[in-house]
Parts: C-alpha cells; sequence; structure tokens
C-alpha cells in the first residue's frame, strides 16, 4: 500500500518527461528542446556552480516571503475565521489581492519600496498569502459546532477551543492553502526576478532566452518546479508530524 | 415539600428566532435520583439539557444548580451528546480524557481514570482505535465513559443508550441503576423508550410536543427497591408503562 503512491508518481513523471522528450524532438518549435538536452544544460549549471549561485539569490525573497505568508496568513485566517467584524474588515484586502494583475502592481511597489529585496518579498508574499488566509479562515468558520460545544461543557477555555478543537479540526484545510500558498509563492519569487530586477534563477532564464540557450532556460525552470515538488512533499510531512492522526478520516456521526 | 433539589428549573422559555421550543417549562430534579424526560421528537429535551448545562442561554427564567443560578458550564454538570460530539483526530482513550485533560489533569492520572471507564462501557482493547474505526454504538459508549470520568455530580445525559444493541442497553440499563443507587448524583435522562424510562427512573416528566411544558409527572415507587430482574414483571411497573402510553399516543397521529 505505501509503494503505490510513489510508483504513480513515477509512472506520471516518466509519462511527462517521455511526452517533452517527444515533443522536443519532434520539432514544435526551435525554442522547445527536448528533456535530454534540457537535462544536460541543468547537468552542466550544476557544474559550473551557477544554479548554486542563482539559487542563493532567489531563495532569499522566497524563503522570507513564504515564512511571512505562512506565520502572518495562518494568525490573520484564524482571527478571521473566529472573528466576524474582523471578517468584515480585513477579508476583502485578501480578496481583492488574490483577484488583482500582479503585474499590474508591480510598477507600484517599485516605485513604493525600490528594487531590492522589500518588493520581491512583496511579490511573493502578495501570491502566497491570499490562499492561505481565506483557506485558514474557510475551514476555521467550519469547525462543527457540536464539538466546539463539546468543549465548552467540560470548562475548556477559549485557548483550549482554538488549539484543541478549532486548529486540529482546521489543519487539512489550512496545509491544503499552504501547498496552494508555497506553490504560488515560488512563481512569485521567479516573477519578481524576470519583471523587478534579473537575479537569481530569473536572471539564468531571461539572459538564456536572450541568446537563445533555450536548454538551460528549461533547465532553470525544471530547477524551480523540482524544488517546488521537494518544499511540498517536506510541508507534508510536517503536517503528518504536527496533527498525526488528523489524517484518520471523518465520521459524520 | 422540604426536598433538596439538584437542578431546578424556573419558568424557562426558549425561542430560537420565531420558533418557541420552551415555554413556561418548570421542572424540580431532586438529588441522588434519576429523572427521566420522555417526549416528541423536536419537543426541545436537548434544548432544555443544554440550557441546563449552560451551553444555551434561556431567553428568560432561570436554572437553578446546587443552588446557584446556571450562566456557563461548570465541573458539577458533565454532559452526553445525542450525536456523541467525539474527536475523530483522537483516539478513544484521548476522546474519554478529553474532559480530565481540559481540567488540567495530568496525562497519567486522567488515563488511568479512562482506562477504567473504557473498561466498564465494555470497550477494551479499542484504547488506541479512532472514532471512525468504531460502529455507532461504539462510539456512543466512548461519549457515555468521557461524561462518567469527570466524576461529576450531575449527568446530563442525551439519550445515551440510543444506538446500542439491546443486550448492552440492557446491562447499561442495570448498570445505571446501580450507580443511581450507590453514588448520589443525580442523573437527568432523555429516552424515546418508555419501557426504558419507567425501568431506571424515579420520577419521569413526560413533555407537551412544541412549544414544550411538562404535561404529567410520574413517581414510580413500588418496584423501586426490587430485584433489577423482577422489576419488568412488576405489576406497577406494567401500569405504569401503559398510562404513559395512553397520555403519549394522543400527539402520534
Ligand atoms: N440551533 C437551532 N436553531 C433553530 N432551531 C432549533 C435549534 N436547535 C433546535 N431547534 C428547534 O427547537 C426544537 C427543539 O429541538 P431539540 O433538539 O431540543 O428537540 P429534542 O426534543 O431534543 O428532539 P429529539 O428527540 O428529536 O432529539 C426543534 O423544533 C428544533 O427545530
Ligand atoms: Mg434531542
Amino acid at each position: 500500500m505505501k509503494h503505490r503512491p510513489l510508483f504513480l508518481k513515477i509512472i506520471s513523471a516518466v509519462i511527462l518527461f517521455g511526452a517533452w522528450e517527444i515533443g522536443g524532438r519532434s520539432g514544435v518549435s526551435f525554442a522547445f528542446p527536448p528533456f535530454s538536452e534540457s537535462m544536460v544544460a541543468f547537468w552542466s549549471l550544476i557544474i559550473e556552480g551557477t544554479m548554486f549561485k542563482a539559487y542563493a539569490e532567489t531563495l532569499k525573497p522566497l524563503v522570507v516571503g513564504i515564512i511571512i505568508s505562512g506565520l502572518l496568513g495562518i494568525t490573520l485566517g484564524i482571527w478571521i475565521g473566529l472573528s466576524d467584524k474582523f471578517d468584515w474588515f480585513i477579508s476583502p484586502i485578501f480578496i481583492v489581492m488574490q483577484a488583482a494583475p500582479l503585474a499590474a502592481l508591480i510598477p507600484l511597489l517599485i516605485m513604493a519600496y525600490g528594487i531590492g529585496l522589500t518588493s520581491k518579498v512583496f511579490v511573493v508574499c502578495i501570491m502566497a498569502m491570499p490562499v492561505i488566509v481565506l483557506n485558514t479562515s474557510a475551514a476555521v468558520k467550519n469547525t462543527p459546532t457540536n464539538i466546539k460545544e463539546m468543549a465548552k461543557a467540560f470548562q475548556g477555555k477559549d485557548i483550549d477551543v482554538i488549539f484543541k478543537i478549532i486548529l486540529p479540526a482546521s489543519s487539512p484545510i489550512i496545509f491544503a492553502g499552504l501547498r496552494l500558498g508555497v506553490s504560488a509563492g515560488f512563481i512569485g519569487a521567479i516573477l519578481a526576478e524576470l519583471k523587478i530586477t534579473p537575479t537569481g534563477v530569473g536572471d539564468i532564464i531571461s539572459y538564456s532566452r536572450s541568446i537563445a540557450d533555450y536548454p538551460s532556460m528549461y533547465a532553470a525552470i525544471f530547477s524551480i518546479i523540482l524544488l517546488a515538488v521537494l518544499f511540498l512533499n517536506i510541508l507534508e510531512k510536517m503536517e503528518n508530524f504536527l496533527f498525526k492522526g488528523n489524517n484518520q478520516g471523518y465520521v459524520s456521526e | 415539600m422540604s426536598k433538596d433539589n439538584a437542578v431546578t428549573v424556573k419558568n424557562v422559555y426558549k425561542n430560537y428566532g420565531e420558533t418557541e421550543a420552551l415555554s413556561d417549562m418548570s421542572l424540580d430534579f431532586p438529588r441522588g435520583e434519576l429523572t427521566s424526560l420522555l417526549g416528541p421528537s423536536g419537543c426541545g429535551k436537548t434544548t432544555l439539557l443544554k440550557i441546563i448545562a449552560g451551553l444555551l442561554p434561556a431567553t428568560s427564567g432561570e436554572v437553578i444548580v446546587n443552588g446557584q443560578i446556571v450562566k456557563e458550564p461548570g465541573p458539577d454538570r458533565a454532559f452526553v451528546f445525542q450525536d456523541f460530539a467525539l474527536l475523530p483526530w483522537a483516539s478513544v482513550i484521548r476522546n474519554v480524557a478529553f474532559g480530565l485533560e481540559l481540567r488540567g489533569v495530568v496525562k497519567s492520572e486522567r488515563e488511568s481514570i479512562a482506562q477504567k471507564y473504557i473498561g466498564d462501557v465494555g470497550l477494551k482493547g479499542f484504547e488506541n482505535s479512532f472514532p471512525h474505526e468504531l460502529s455507532g454504538g461504539m462510539r456512543q459508549r466512548v461519549g457515555l465513559a468521557r461524561a462518567l470520568s469527570v466524576d461529576a455530580q450531575v449527568l446530563l445525559m442525551d439519550e445515551p443508550f440510543s444506538a446500542v444493541d439491546e443486550q448492552t442497553r440492557r446491562k447499561f440499563q442495570e448498570d445505571l441503576l446501580n450507580l443511581v443507587k450507590n453514588e448520589n448524583k443525580t442523573f437527568i435522562f432523555v429516552t424515546h423508550s418508555i419501557e426504558e424510562a419507567v425501568y431506571v427512573s424515579d420520577q419521569i416528566a413526560l413533555l407537551l410536543p412544541r412549544p414544550s411544558r411538562v404535561s404529567e409527572i410520574i413517581r414510580p415507587t413500588s418496584f423501586k427497591n426490587k430485584d433489577v430482574d423482577s422489576i419488568r414483571r412488576d405489576s406497577e411497573y406494567l401500569d405504569i408503562v401503559d398510562r404513559i402510553w395512553k397520555s403519549l399516543r394522543t400527539y402520534v397521529k
């Protein structure tokens, strides 16, 4: 049973990369190299150390932005979920943030915060935070009333109700929001590097495109996806560690 | 009447918006006795229990428990919920010990107490199972054990045996009679079974359909001191069952 998901993951990776290889070889476009060429470029970027230098740059706004989005996003989400007044006050900001075209906001961010790390962290947060906040608040609001009532009947204090009932009950949806938020944060980090100042992985992408070195460009994109998948797996491990038992399924009665 | 009442309900009204659930409900619950509430579905039995528990405010009127007006849940009352209200992510032993956990009892102590009541309700060996792995009747017994383990003076039991099989139900009824006899606790017991009510009760309150009031109070006397096995053949027992059925039949169209 344990091995089936891994097996399926390998199968789907093989199919995806196989299609990439075939697509690249059949010559859809000279700007779309096959998987194997991209991997060769990927390897040489690693050997040269270019990849590591690039990630030393890219990870800064990404990690800072995701940590801020995660901590602040979950805290705000809980607060919104608990208080109708706060919901009325704060939720619209995140709904607008989620719907706003980021490309249009970037010039404003540059004007306000310059072209440094701050603006890039902002871009990551704008991408990552709304889905984290909105998922968390929805989960908190939908905590079954019967178990909240039960905790109160046995003299649970408000803090007990939050930490022993609401948070564990909401954790699957909070983590689903975190996963979506982290994925969006990765996109945000690259977008920031493409739109604000070309540094890190964004620089590899725009530079190799400008000299028509498409395998290197795809290698850079591939590396981001790889890192995102890795990160999401770590997140899943964390969820299982923090809230083991929550994946035990829900009973309706 | 100088009888000592553990719980007194005085002129309680309860409206849910337009819906009148309780209307001028008054009822005394003598200390150390078991009082059954018997009435048609939707007449407000759960509502009354939750008001006594301090989980719901009455629209008007008051509830007095041990001489004090009820404003919030207290350690003197424990609740057995109609819908069980178990934590789906917590094992049986954590669920049973949860009331004690909220009261700050240390883990080793609360688990040894929980262990005893898990045995009493016949769930030995299921300590580490999760609610979704249990049958409906077994889940109900977890909720029962949780309420018993906090050692409250007043037990509010909302159809506590509704999901268990007939054999277990009869055993629990006998256990309940022994509990009432041996411990000076006050039981408020909701049931839909006339036979069950007459078998276990010192006092039976028949409730009118919504908006609910007490229509009749019946106090079985002669068979109370008899051996548990001969109660069901006692002529007063049979008469009372018959009388209640005649009186409730008028509501069933
Ligand atoms: N939260 C609520 N909001 C609105 N109406 C409610 C609410 N809870 C209960 N009611 C209404 O109040 C009435 C009494 O409900 P209650 O649950 O107390 O009945 P009950 O006697 O316990 O019924 P049953 O025997 O089926 O459990 C019902 O008509 C129900 O529709
Ligand atoms: Mg009910």
